[in-house]
């Protein structure tokens, strides 16, 4: 066992480790369990740091298992896979902060931050997974560890939208067992490849490969959120708000549409989809989504919830970005898989900031909280900025090169999509920046918690800072070496070299 | 390996040495218990050792006191019943654990001879060589499971066990008539001698027809699975988990064994029989086990949907079917026997097992409800666990067969079972603020089941040792091709 076949390992293991010792953590044990929390997402952060210097001078690192009879455990890292097992390590430290303050004093935080690391290794799984197998795999520890986290509360409501994410993940993970067995057994083998490994298999096969298809999109759709199969996200909201940031921006979500790009770039290989007559049909079905989402968006009052249908319009940008078929497109959805994982993360951040502090969970309570928690309400509106797609913004990056890629495609449709949906993701963001910043604060706030000099606890404050900041970094910086979307670039000029 | 080490014969070892730690338990029941244990790790070592034997050897014959058949008694050992050996002993050593806590003083007596014969009877069983041997060694495991299922006492143990005594001895008795018809005609009873020599003729097909339903009804195969549900939930939990993991998975053995080697002549029609009630059992059992509300109840249904996949292989009749069903068998085994522990959890805990009323159990057993949720992923067939391993094989080859219709029922089975062992453990995630309420059972009862269900998930990520354990000897590929 050398560096370069155990390192991928270790990344997976520096988060399921201290994840299994904390289940055996009595409660009262604060302390060890914040040192294994941080420990472990430190050592990850900083692996994932080596692994990236690595990949960038061209170190080839992968780990092999045998698993069945012909098919390995793969974990391998290329430059997809650096660039959404770097946004899971670094927003899992964020996030792992804000909850270790969040749950402050609540009862079962041995058993959340259990399944929480559990949570990380299976998305960290997810974005090395080397081979379909592997995917599946990790996909499917992800449904079940997020479960816990769903239903963490224990309350009827909780439970019910724990029932409902099941019924839809179980379900299509079931799709895709089907679809990736299948599509085993046409090819004897399932290892990510560039550019596909299903452009060689006969055309009698194609029909079959379209249902194949169509399985293995249905199947990642659910947790992706496209329409319809998005039904279970918003429910998902009455989890606790460190839950909701990581499944809206890290993991669940993230997930979904990774394994779409994973399915078209390196399953199927782009121009082979494109023949197939497939990319047309995903890009208006990612289209739908964007502007139903946002136009769900638009009359939800609860907070969490708009947020939530903000999530469905803004991953499916990613799908979109795929589905639009050349280099510039391909940039910008790729590159969104970041930018919305940041912005989100903000987003839910400061939403669980107003929850906790203040009580607040509707908008129309909101009036004048930028008053009561200026540091808060700033990075809100920078996340919703970057949302609405103002430069120089990280999210101003991501439409840009989506705009560009559509015309560039000669898709000028997508143009009207891209336009639409930032009027309405302004139309549903700016009122609550109205409200909060230029209405009145009310004489008493629904259920206040003092915090002394400070707004709130400050680590509930510092990650929502970070995370805007890394917001406008991400935007003013965005052709800086080992930016995520110098990344983008460099994935896409290995998809479409000639 | 010395030569001394290599001639140790284990086979005998393993037969004998349960058998005299039952009388030895009866003859001194005070020392029953910790005598208990000790035999039980005696036997784990002893197919540990078979094991490196079979190893270096390959697959073994062995002639009792030196008479061969057709004559004499021989013993057979290849990786097949090396397999069907160390789940027994895994569970057998699991439950055993567990059974030193749960029983008490007038009932410990009473279990410990009876649970080492029957584990000598199962090892025998794995180890016969010709199918009147399979006989006397199936008649004896039945006689202690029913033994054991009375144990509980009561009127509803009782009414169990007698049921359970009736369809076994029917069963054991339709097989012994097979049994009979073809030593009849063909003069032999040793498997590979009657392979040889037997063709299709009316007496051949009708003792076919006879050891089949014989087996089908001891294995509890939908639609004659009837009595498998109250026997199972009204045994004591200990022997809930045996019968469930091994019992029925013994005459589930017999019957591979002779499809491989003599049934061949029944005609593929029959082969796509035994899949179709499988399916009807993946289902039925899956049904039935949602709409219970009594959890021991809902255990033993999902033993009936679970039992339907092993048949799955019948039809599809190709190595990495007759390798998924064999998986699925083992994981199941392991995964069923946590179940029905952590079911005993439970039940010791809170008096009831009604699965509405399990509020806030995650707080009060969390290492038993961790049992349960491993033991779940694995009946679920989801990864990582051998449940996946075992689903996936059998998937893939029904695609490759073109048979895709059992595929359907594989994923259907698995979303029924995902229903069912979630209805379970969404009750047990209430709200409290209780975080723990340690101190309830004895730690020896709740890692036991823990220890079971860690098996059935580690099945799922290291399975080089079982696929490479299953090729010595490997019996499948003299089967019918598919």
């Amino acid at each position: 066992m050398s560096w370069s076949t155990t390192l991928p390992l270790l990344i997976v293991g520096s988060s399921l480790l201290p994840g299994l010792a904390i289940f055996f953590l009595s409660e009262e044990r604060v302390v060890s369990r914040t040192i294994l929390n941080l420990t472990g997402a430190f050592l990850k952060l900083v692996l994932v740091g080596a692994m990236l210097w690595g990949v960038s001078h061209g170190h080839h690192y992968e780990t092999r298992l045998p698993l069945l009879p012909e098919l390995d455990l793969v974990l391998r890292a290329g430059p997809l896979a650096m660039l959404f097992v770097t946004l899971s390590a670094g927003l899992w430290l964020v996030t792992t902060v804000y909850a270790i303050g969040y749950l402050e004093g609540s009862p079962h935080r041995s058993r959340f931050f259990g399944f929480f690391s559990l949570c990380v290794t299976a998305t960290v799984g997810v974005a090395l997974a080397g081979n379909l197998l592997t995917f599946l795999l990790f996909y499917e520890l992800l449904t079940l560890s997020t479960y816990p986290l769903i239903i963490h509360r224990g309350t009827e409501e909780s439970r019910r939208a724990g029932r409902v994410y099941l019924i839809y993940t179980i379900a299509g993970g079931a799709l895709l067992l089907l679809a990736t067995v299948w599509l085993y057994t046409l090819t004897g083998t399932l290892e990510f490849t560039v550019r596909g490994f299903l452009s060689e298999l006969d055309t009698s096969l194609h029909p079959t490969l379209i249902i194949i298809f169509v399985l293995l999109i249905a199947g990642l759709g659910v947790k992706a959120a496209l329409i319809p199969l998005h039904g279970w996200l918003p429910q998902a909201m009455v989890a606790p708000a460190p839950v909701s940031a990581l499944l809206h921006a890290v993991a669940v979500v993230k997930a979904g549409a990774f394994g779409i790009v994973r399915i078209v770039y390196d399953v199927f290989g782009i121009e082979f989809t494109a023949s197939l007559g497939l990319t047309l049909p995903l890009a208006i079905l990612a289209a739908s989504t964007v502007i139903y989402g946002s136009l769900r968006a638009l009359f939800q009052d609860d907070l969490k919830r708009r947020l939530a249908f903000s999530t469905v319009s803004q991953v499916s940008y990613i799908v979109l970005g795929v589905a639009i078929v050349g280099p510039i497109a391909t940039i910008g959805g790729l590159v969104h898989l970041v930018h919305q994982g940041v912005q989100k993360i903000t987003l839910f951040f400061c939403a669980g900031n107003l929850a906790e502090t203040l009580g607040i969970h509707k908008i129309s309570e909101m009036n004048g909280v930028g008053r009561r928690m200026p540091w808060t309400m700033a990075a809100f509106t920078v996340g919703a900025f970057g949302m609405i797609g103002a430069p120089p913004l990280a999210g101003f990056v991501s439409k840009w090169y989506l705009g560009l890629g559509a015309l560039d495609a000669g898709q000028s449709w997508v143009m009207i999509i891209l336009a639409g949906s930032s009027l309405l993701n302004a139309a549903y963001f700016l009122p609550i920046l109205h409200v909060a910043w230029f209405k009145a604060p009310p004489d008493s706030w629904p259920m206040e918690r003092s915090f002394g000099r400070h707004e709130t606890a400050w680590a509930l404050l510092a990650p929502p800072m970070v995370t805007a900041i890394l917001v406008l970094v991400l935007g003013l910086l965005a052709s800086a070496p080992f930016s995520p979307l110098e990344w983008a670039r460099l994935i896409t000029t290995r998809e479409f070299a000639p | 390996m010395t030569g001394a080490f290599m001639s140790i014969p284990w086979v005998v070892i393993l037969i004998m040495l349960p058998l005299a730690g039952a009388m030895a338990c009866f003859l001194y029941p005070a020392k029953s218990k910790s005598l208990g244990l000790v035999v039980a790790l005696a036997i784990f070592a002893s197919v540990s050792g078979l094991g490196f034997q079979l190893v270096e050897l390959g697959a073994q014959r062995y002639t009792v006191g030196g008479w061969g058949a057709p004559l004499g008694i021989d013993l057979y050992v290849d990786g097949l019943s090396l397999l069907m050996l160390a789940v027994t002993a895994l569970v057998g050593l699991g439950v055993s654990t567990y059974a030193s806590s749960y029983f008490d003083h007038p009932k410990a007596i009473h279990f410990w001879p009876l649970w080492l014969f029957l584990w000598s009877a199962l090892n025998a069983l794995f180890l016969s060589a010709d199918i009147f041997n399979l006989y006397v060694t199936l008649e004896l495991m039945g006689l202690g499971a029913v033994a054991l299922v009375a144990l509980a006492g009561g009127a509803n143990a009782l009414a169990g066990a007698m049921r359970y005594l009736l369809v076994s001895l029917l069963g054991s008795l339709a097989y012994l008539l097979g049994v009979a018809l073809l030593y009849h005609s063909f003069g032999s009873v040793d498997i590979v001698m009657l392979s040889q020599h037997i063709e299709p003729s009316p007496a051949a097909l009708a003792a076919v027809g006879l050891m089949s339903t014989g087996l089908l009804l001891k294995t509890a195969l939908f639609p004659l699975h009837f009595w498998l549900p109250p026997a199972h939930a009204s045994a004591p939990a200990p022997v809930s988990a045996l019968l469930s993991a091994l019992v029925v998975k013994a005459s589930f053995y017999i019957l591979l064994r002779l499809w491989l080697e003599i049934f061949p002549l029944a005609g593929a029609s029959f082969g796509q029989l035994l899949g179709l009630l499988g399916a009807g059992a993946v289902l039925w059992g899956g049904i039935q086990a949602l709409r219970q509300t009594r959890l021991k109840l809902l255990i033993a249904y999902s033993t009936v949907s679970q039992l339907g996949y092993l048949f799955l292989a019948f039809p599809l009749g190709t190595s990495i079917a007759w390798k998924g069903a064999i998986y699925m068998l083992l994981s199941h085994a392991m995964a069923k026997a946590a179940m029905f522990i952590a079911a005993g959890n439970i039940l010791r805990s809170d008096g009831h097992d009604r699965i509405a009323d399990l509020d806030r159990l995650a707080q009060r057993l969390p290492l038993t409800v961790t049992a349960f949720a491993l033991a779940g992923v694995s009946i679920m067939g989801l990864p990582p666990s051998g449940g996946f391993i075992a689903k996936w094989m059998l998937l893939e080859a029904s695609i490759r067969s073109g048979q895709w219709w059992w595929g359907v029922v594989l994923i259907v089975g698995g979303l029924l079972a995902a229903a069912y062992i979630f209805k379970v453990i969404g009750h047990a995630f209430t709200q409290s603020e209780q975080p723990h309420e340690a101190g309830l059972l004895p730690t020896r009862m709740e890692w036991a089941a823990l220890a079971l269900a860690l098996v059935a998930i580690l099945l799922g990520l290291f399975t080089t040792v079982p696929f490479a354990l299953l090729e010595i000897g490997l019996p499948f590929d003299k089967g019918r091709a598919g």
